[in-house]
């Protein structure tokens, strides 16, 4: 059975012939998720999961049968979860629960989803190796050596680990610069992150709001389009959702990619990059090739300057969208009893870890009198040349292709001492999320140490069947 | 007028620029679906957005654009196109966010001017710097525990406008006189309701001094004033201790005040801090606001006739004086009251000036006295239109009229049943009022004599005596007439 | 070193975070480091060039002035750490 149940599709079919229920599926997951040693959830709760199976089940005998009906779904810690405490990894919020439930899983969960938990994460969102959460760090199942447990990359690990363990089918993530498709490229699974405005960011827990986007990672590429048409969608709750109609991904689905122009930026190819990730990037280049894309060499020049652009603009937003959080409305606060502000400090000293409170202090500084014209007005300058770049790139190609990451899953503990070496992790995801364009990271080839190794495809504006169908084609082909 | 004050070394001039915050009328908020209903139990009009609970997320309300466009069209402002929501951070416990969203680089309405009426005729234009949206903050209780401080979020992302002036105002008065056009305008517009008692609308006010054109000198914002007369107390407060302290050789602190009402006096906030740094930054949850020509030609097609206009169509069409046109004019209530009466009957119709003389000298005495808002009054435009033709018809005195008029205002009646109740009627039919005159004449038959032997001003007391009799109903131009003919014969 | 002690302190303060005296140094030269990686933004001119406006071009969002009449007094009161009656409570505020 155990191939059964890596797959939606599959075990949708299970399902509907009757050969399973889902209480059944439940129990299978839990057990495993019991099991598991990875630390991929924070919140877990059994007699919850058993109670939404039995109603799944009634409904089903009844005759409802929705989309993703009984489907095991994990949930980043950072979507508001009605009544389901929800703790973005952080102290300040260790005992939030809040009364409403985020759009993206309602929309889930009014298909069917059955949530077993809310998955681990670097606080606020803050990292690229699910190492900064305040409920511990997520070890990458892909660790080949018990005494050097892996990171499971980062933001979204808890999320990526979950789904590359099997402890679920499916699992949302989000995505700010690359907080999706890095851990996916980390665990071997895909991870997918929409255009900017596809999934409404109401109910989903701000780290900055110009780049946010909610995502999902899965074993294959059908399972993430049934998953992404489904939690997509326009919310007038949100300014910056997007009112189109969202494509049928999952039933336009195809491999054929002839005549795809895909993109291959000579910038990505820089010196840093290590010797194996470079040749599994030409590789897939390769087979894209064989199969009957056509590859046009293409520049990005404004490549080099994404990365210090974004560690502007993210800290710039964090820091103002972390200020709620300061001892008032919900969430820690300290016992210092002073004087109002010594009780903000205080608490905001005590409830942010250290990273956090580095990008709330790089941002004020960024943003304040003096500054600001010289940091962040300059950064959404060069926002504008990247979007640009990418604007100019995709008048002569339909997807871009590049390497996930610099690098394989590394160990716990590495670069931790050192921000900008951790920043780096993100030099090739982050370009793609200035540009508020679609991306996703897909399990393709092996590193010299036997690690799984990502590939990303970019793709235009809500052009996520482009890129999806190119994946498709990867996938087939491994 | 003069606005300079005298101090001990001379005259001084003062400089004031206002900064008002008025309350859109809206139904909802800003940003979210909450009720902007007043006065109701704490938190009970907040929604999630509002207590800026996680992950959620501001919408613009639409109606707010145009109220905020509207307002900037009365005020003869430019509408700009692009305008974008900034960031104001700063902490504050009324401030769930730890940001106002506000505008700060782009705001939706920039550079206008506004007339304000000065006595003897003149008038005076006032800058106006720039109009912006921005939500206001919650209400922070300081009186309610010892050690502690309760926070209301009821106000929490409220739709206010600031109207931000040139530093055009020299006296207390001329404030006072901006303040209530501003107020009429938005009025006029139906875009605030003007309450100031409520918050609806409140002022912070830049004052500095200076010699007669000399610099500019340093200035002090005094914060948050919500009372025209508290306004005007607070300037002249602060001009004298501005004015002491340089004529003792100090100089002036730019300071963040604040106004004490028991004592008049003003204060530097005790919570100083460092100086602000609010990082103003565009509102990445909000997209820009963009508005194009039909947008504003629609609104400027809905817009109302603005006091200033109907003004002179008052003094054009209806010969009243500039005083008086611009004393209906100022209240929107009040303009409205006042065509309800002309429109009812033709009589009111063709004495417009009669009209206006009963609101101005009768009607808004009895409203304030009893604290009442004209759309409210007891009498209305009917019955007052009904009184007048009362009079013109001769049916009744000025005199009766007056207590006709109050009876009306305390009973709300129909002048004419208290006229039959009260049998207030005059007495025009010259068959009785002989009688009458007859009685007169016969017991003062001494008079007469006098009166023929040259005494002319006794007539006046034969018409007294006349109107004794009728309690003062008898028809007195009747009674003159009658009279002459009887003792002249 | 592009941040100093006083500018830790006085971003630090902006932000409402307190930093204990022994961890001043550490904040500074961190803060530093990052402000120093990302002054490569310099090597871009980008005199003529508009900031960002837009993520993706989708027009705005609007919502009418409908008001929802629900109470949510209990949802926001919730999760508060003190609140007394209908309100909030904070340390005391002195004006």
């Amino acid at each position: 059975m155990e191939n059964e149940f890596s797959s939606i599709d599959k075990l949708l079919k299970l399902l509907k012939e009757n050969k399973i229920s889902v209480t059944e599926i439940s129990k299978h997951f839990i057990d495993k998720i019991k099991k598991s040693e990875i630390k991929a959830f924070i919140h877990f709760n059994e007699d919850n999961i058993l109670d939404n199976a039995k109603k799944l089940d009634d409904l089903k005998s009844k005759g409802t049968f929705k989309r993703i009906h009984g489907i095991p779904i994990g949930v980043k810690d950072l979507f508001c979860t009605k009544n389901i405490r929800t703790t973005a990894g952080s102290k300040i919020l260790k005992n939030f629960i809040p009364t409403y439930e985020s759009t993206v899983t309602s929309n889930l969960l009014n298909e069917g989803a059955l949530f077993v938990g809310k998955t681990n994460l670097d606080e606020f969102a803050m990292g690229s190796s699910t190492t900064t959460s305040y409920f511990g760090s997520t070890i990458n199942p892909c660790s080949k050596d018990k005494n050097k447990k892996l990171v499971a990359g980062g933001s979204s690990g808890g999320s990526a680990a979950a789904v590359s363990a099997n402890l679920c089918l499916g699992a949302t993530g989000t995505d700010t610069g690359g907080s999706i498709r890095q851990p996916a490229s980390f665990c071997g699974v895909i991870g997918i992150k929409p255009t900017y405005g596809l999934c409404s960011r109401w109910g989903i827990i701000a780290f900055a709001s110009s780049l946010d986007q909610a995502g999902v990672f899965s074993n294959n590429v059908k399972d993430a389009s049934i998953l992404l048409e489904i939690m997509a969608g326009y919310d007038n709750k949100d300014s910056t959702s997007a009112n189109i109609k969202i494509p049928e991904y999952s039933k336009n689905l195809s491999s054929n990619i002839k005549g795809k122009k895909i993109g291959i930026p000579k910038e990505y190819d820089t010196e840093n990059i290590p010797e194996d990730i470079k040749i599994n990037w030409m590789n897939s280049k390769d087979y894209l090739q064989k199969n009957g894309a056509e590859i046009i060499s293409i520049s990005l020049p404004h490549t080099k300057f994404a990365l210090p652009t974004y560690y502007i603009l993210a800290p710039a937003e964090a820091s103002s969208n972390l200020a709620r959080y300061d001892g008032v409305k919900y969430g820690f606060r300290s016992k210092i009893n002073d004087s109002l502000d010594a009780m903000y400090e205080v608490t905001r000293n005590e409830g942010f870890g250290a990273e956090v409170k580095r990008r709330i202090l790089i941002g004020t500084y960024v943003l304040s009198a003096g500054y600001y014209e010289a940091y962040y007005l300059k950064a959404q300058k060069i926002r504008s040349l990247i979007s640009n770049d990418f604007k100019e790139a995709f008048n002569k190609c339909d997807a871009i292709l590049t390497p996930t990451s610099p690098s394989e899953a590394f160990p716990i503990g590495e670069k931790e001492d050192d921000p900008i070496k951790m920043y780096l992790n993100d030099i090739f995801t982050v370009p793609a999320s200035l540009a508020g364009l679609p991306g996703i990271s897909i399990p393709f080839g092996n590193s010299n140490n036997g690690l799984p190794l990502g590939i990303q495809i970019i793709g235009r504006h809500f052009d996520e069947q482009t890129i999806l169908n190119i994946s498709n084609n990867l996938e087939e082909t491994i | 007028m003069n606005n300079l004050i005298d101090g001990k070394t001379g005259k001084w001039e003062i400089i004031i620029g206002l900064e008002i915050h008025a309350q859109i009328l809206s139904n909802s908020k800003l940003f979210s679906n909450s009720s902007t209903k007043f006065g109701l139990k704490p938190n009970t009009q907040v929604s999630l957005v509002d207590a800026a609970m996680p992950g959620m997320l501001p919408v613009i309300n639409e109606f707010c654009i145009k109220q905020a466009v509207k307002t900037g069209l009365g005020l003869k402002a430019k509408i700009n196109k692009y305008s974008v929501f900034d960031r104001k951070n700063y902490f504050y416990a009324d401030l769930p966010q730890g940001y106002q969203i506000s505008q700060y680089k782009n705001p939706i309405v920039g550079s206008g001017e506004i007339q304000i009426d000065l006595p003897e005729g003149k008038s005076k234009s006032i800058g106006i710097t720039r109009l912006h949206l921005e939500q206001d903050a919650g209400k922070s209780l300081h009186d309610q525990h010892p050690e502690k401080t309760y926070v209301d979020l009821n106000r929490s992302g409220i739709a206010l406008m600031e109207i931000v002036s040139e530093p055009d105002l020299r006296s207390s008065d001329e404030v006072a006189l901006y303040i209530q056009k501003i107020r009429s305008i938005m009025r006029y517009l139906g875009t605030c309701d003007g309450n100031m008692q409520e918050g609806s609308l409140r002022a912070d006010i830049n004052v500095s001094v200076r010699k007669p054109n000399e610099h500019l000198g340093t200035r002090c914002e005094i914060k948050n004033l919500n009372s025209i007369k508290f306004i005007k107390q607070a300037i002249e407060f602060e001009s004298r201790r501005q004015i002491k302290i340089i004529e003792e050789g100090g100089q002036i602190e730019q300071n963040t005040m604040l106004f004490d009402s028991n004592t008049g006096t003003t204060r530097p906030m005790r919570n100083k801090e460092e100086a602000h740094d609010y990082r103003y930054f565009p509102d990445p949850d909000l997209q820009p606001i963009i508005i194009n020509e039909e947008f504003i030609k629609n609104l400027s097609e809905s817009m109302p006739e603005l006091p200033d206009q109907k003004k002179q169509r008052y003094i054009n069409e209806y010969s009243l004086s500039t005083y008086d046109a611009s004393l209906i004019t100022s209240d929107f209530d009040t303009a409205v009251f006042f065509e309800k009466v002309l429109k009812v009957s033709s009589h009111s119709m063709k004495n417009p000036k009669l009209v206006c003389n009963w609101i101005i000298s009768e009607l808004y005495g009895y409203l304030k006295k009893n604290d009442i808002n004209i759309h409210k009054s007891p009498i209305t435009p009917d019955n007052l239109s009904k009184m007048i033709g009362l009079i013109i018809e001769g049916k009744i005195s000025g005199k009766i009229a007056k207590n006709i008029f109050e009876e009306m205002f305390y009973s709300k009646k129909d002048p004419t049943d208290i006229i039959k109740e009260k049998k207030l009627e005059q007495i025009s039919d010259e068959g009785s009022l002989k009688n009458i005159i007859n009685q007169v004449l016969e017991k003062n038959t001494e008079k007469v004599l006098q009166y023929k032997s040259g005494k002319d001003r006794l007539l006046g007391f034969f018409v007294g005596e006349v109107m004794k009799l009728t309690d003062g109903k008898a028809n007195p131009s009747i009674v003159n007439k009658l009279l002459k003919e009887k003792i002249n014969k | 070193m592009k941040i100093d002690k006083n500018t830790t302190l006085k971003i630090a303060r902006l932000a409402r975070i307190k930093i204990n005296n022994n961890e001043i140094a550490d904040y500074s030269k961190q803060l530093s480091n990052i402000i120093d990686w990302v002054q490569q933004l310099n090597e871009v001119n980008t005199d003529q060039i508009e900031p960002l406006k837009k993520i993706v071009e989708i027009p705005a969002t609007f919502k009418g002035d409908e008001p929802e009449l629900k109470d949510y007094s209990q949802d926001i009161l919730e999760n508060a750490p003190e609140k007394i009656e209908n309100y909030f409570v904070v340390p005391k505020v002195v004006e």
